[in-house]
């Protein structure tokens, strides 16, 4: 028995040196290669940082496009969920609630167009992408708060959209920051 | 083609396609045949040097249990008080606090035992030290105990009668060398380069462009997502686990992340056939396995993919699916074949909320944590089958009229005792365990704790009582999945799924692997036409109707209390 401790003991401390040290200290020096330098992404306007490129961020002035609903309010410090289950009656009552805000906001939109993804919270409240339905629903609030034509506002979305990957695999999504970024930047 | 559905699809061929060829390899490796990577040999006999171990020291089965439990009690000490003491220690850069006693007990026991239920924050509940030098150490670590435990079950079914299963700490280290961490180095650079965060930075601030100041988490993430798949131990960097943008940033790395989680467990299967050379019941086990797979997977995926009802009677438009605690870069059918493979095998990390999945896929995902072994978790999984498999050997054997007998050795009433107290275990766990939690739920709701009982549940009705049944389901199948909604970090949920945990991983590894030493030791049976032959189809239907019968009768009425009565009302 006290073999196996004496053993276990060393081995735990020389594992510790391989998978703790060695391992994670060289990801990270190689990762400094990477587009962020292994810290994230960043996503400049003038010279400043203004978000990160995976991170979803809050919009709600009519002249940016929204992003999902967030359970926490896009913080970045504490991503989570609202862990709502599907017949909650709170639930429902709040996604009723969004559906007349975007209603209200989006003239000439029908419920019928509303996508799921726009009045439901994402997983981690803090998804970047929006669907192109999503998109598609806003387009003319923005182009009115911009004064800007609607055709030039659905070529910016048709730019800011991310096919499948490898043109087959998955759903299309929507940027929203680099979206409204765009529009900033006309 | 719908491009949801081609990319699972692809994703489950790619799976394959890397499993098998792992397997055969793993069963090279683990026989001390030659293969390509002996160049790392002289890496692990500098650790069996550094450690003071002789791996030419052959073990019974007594011996290989002593070792493992011996260095896993090690791990538990050593973590608990790192943790409980880390806002002391160094590399703490967002000053996170210490945690409580009961909070630390739970945590280190679910990292040791693999489960990785985490009823703390990892931006706000950990240092950086505690991330890399327990929990990401103990990913690694508790991943190759499991591995390990299960070589030594398959040693014992190599040779015709044997009491000599090999060197625990040969396998047990060979399974990070030429295993784990070669693995997570790739993967980790490939998180990296798609914008995982893999630097020792601490939080980081910006003005948004509508001008809210925000605070970022960061830190070295894509190291610990790597082996958090590939040691299906699930316990993320992050709150929000692979649904955060940072631990997985794209569809692409979300196949690669769930590539990962799957494929030691079905190389396991494959191993198993080649190193004991019966590849036909290896493949016999593994049909079985996936068969299951999609008796899970396809139901969900129908009901994520059909989006809630109660949605769509509020007149929207759900073409895709179901999207509450989803993301939309994965979008329904990943997070649903995700949500599959996740609860099947026991990583328990999420890209999709369980919580907010539709009722039925709730029934789905308790009843691949119930069986715990369709893959399963890193070497335990084939170790949970083996059970069910000597169940099946049982009754098949009273069947017809003959002594039971597995692989040439008689099973007798010691094994089938061993076998029959790890079935009810899990039953007595979950069940016991959610019974409790009801009553204090329904009676002592204004109990002192830091979360107060009446205050446990986010959804109440149904709903709320699954989320209870979850949290000891997870904890038992050393999952670590959640309904997250449930109020944990208290006294009561830490220390009873503490316990639970701790029980689910540790009973059945020694069951089985007991099993396999005491089966190993008797003499050999050659096979003759009385024999019961257990790579045969009709075995594995068998096999199946007793993992079917005996969840059923253990479940069903704790599942028609939860999800299914939310479905039948909803």
């Amino acid at each position: 028995m006290k073999k196996y401790i004496i053993e276990s003991i060393r081995l735990t401390l020389v594992l510790l040196v391989l998978l703790c040290i060695v391992y994670p200290v060289s990801v990270a020096l190689i990762s400094k290669m990477s587009k962020g330098n292994g810290g994230g992404e960043k996503i400049t306007k003038n010279g400043k940082t203004v978000g990160y490129a995976l991170l979803g961020q809050s919009f709600t002035k009519p002249q940016y496009f929204w992003g999902r609903p967030s359970a926490v309010a896009y913080n970045a410090a504490g991503s989570a969920g609202s862990n709502k289950g599907p017949s909650n009656p709170d639930y429902l009552k709040e996604v009723q609630s969004r559906i007349d805000t975007l209603l209200k906001y989006n003239p000439g939109i029908k419920k019928s167009d509303i996508p799921a993804d726009m009045v439901t919270a994402s997983g981690s409240g803090l998804d970047p992408n929006i669907s192109e339905q999503g998109a598609a629903i806003q387009v003319q609030r923005v182009a009115a708060a911009r004064k800007i034509d609607v055709k030039k506002v659905k070529e910016l979305i048709a730019l800011n959209t991310q096919k499948p990957f490898m043109g087959v695999f998955g759903p299309s999504s929507v940027n929203v920051l680099k979206l409204n970024l765009a529009l900033d930047e006309l | 083609m719908n491009t949801e559905l081609t990319g699972i699809i692809a994703t489950f061929l790619l799976t394959m396609a890397i499993a098998i060829p792992l397997g055969k390899y793993l069963a090279k490796v683990f026989a001390g045949e030659k293969v390509w990577t002996d160049f790392l040999k002289p890496l692990e006999n500098g650790i069996y040097k550094l450690s003071g171990i002789n791996v030419k020291e052959q073990m019974n089965w007594k011996q290989q249990l002593k070792a493992l439990l011996t260095i896993n009690v090690l791990w538990l000490v050593y973590g608990f008080f790192v943790l409980i003491f880390q806002n002391k220690l160094p590399f703490n850069p967002d000053g996170n606090p210490g945690m409580t006693p009961d909070l630390a007990f739970n945590t280190i026991i679910s990292f040791v035992a693999n489960c990785n239920l985490q009823h703390y924050s990892g931006e706000s509940g950990v240092s950086y030290l505690t991330q890399q030098y327990v929990l990401m150490f103990l990913q690694f670590v508790s991943a190759a105990t499991g591995i390990a435990a299960a070589v030594v079950f398959f040693k014992a079914f190599r040779d015709k009668t044997t009491t000599q299963l090999g060197n625990f700490w040969e396998f047990f280290v060979k399974s990070i060398t030429r295993l784990l961490l070669p693995l997570s180095f790739v993967m980790a650079l490939i998180l990296s380069f798609n914008g995982t965060p893999a630097s020792y930075e601490g939080k980081d601030q910006f003005i948004s462009l509508q001008g809210d100041t925000v605070h970022v988490s960061r830190g070295p993430a894509a190291q610990m997502i790597a082996i958090k798949h590939l040691g299906t131990n699930g316990g993320g960097y992050f709150g929000a686990n692979s649904a955060h943008p940072f631990e997985n940033p794209s569809y692409f790395t979300n196949m690669v992340e769930l590539i990962a989680q799957v494929i030691i467990p079905v190389a396991m299967v494959i191993a198993f056939g080649y190193f004991i050379r019966r590849k036909k019941l290896a493949w016999t086990i593994f049909g079985v396995m996936t068969i299951g797979l999609f008796m899970l997977l396809i139901p969900m995926l129908s009901s994520e993919l059909g989006g809630n009802p109660a949605l769509t009677k509020m007149g929207i438009s759900q073409t895709t699916g179901a999207m509450e605690g989803k993301e939309v870069r994965f979008g329904p059918a990943a997070s649903a074949y995700w949500a599959t493979v996740t609860t099947i095998i026991s990583t328990g990390s999420v890209n999709s909320m369980h919580d907010s999945s539709m009722p039925m896929s709730g029934t789905w995902q308790l009843l691949g944590m119930m069986i715990n072994s369709f893959y399963g978790g890193c070497g335990v999984g084939l170790l949970n089958y083996f059970i069910y498999l000597i169940v099946a050997v049982f009754i098949s054997g009273l069947m017809v009229g003959r002594t039971p007998e597995f692989l040439g050795h008689k099973v007798e009433a010691r094994e089938i005792k061993i076998a029959a107290i790890i079935t009810l275990l899990s039953p007595f766990l979950i069940l016991a365990g959610t019974a409790v939690a009801s009553y204090i739920f329904t009676n002592h709701g204004n109990a002192a704790w830091a979360v107060q009982p009446k205050s446990w549940l986010n959804n109440p009705g149904f709903h709320g009582f699954s989320e209870m049944l979850y949290e000891m389901t997870s904890s038992n199948a050393n999952n670590g999945s959640g309904f997250e909604g449930l109020g944990d970090n208290n006294m009561f949920w830490n220390l009873s799924t503490g316990i639970v945990i701790f029980l689910g991983r540790f009973l059945p590894i020694i069951g089985p692997v007991a099993i396999a030493g005491l089966l190993g030791a008797k003499k050999f049976i050659p096979e003759s036409a009385g024999t019961l032959k257990t790579d045969t189809k009709t075995f594995a239907l068998m096999t199946f109707a007793v993992i079917l019968v005996l969840n059923a009768l253990s479940y069903f009425p704790a599942l028609a209390l939860g999800p299914l009565a939310e479905y039948f009302t909803h």
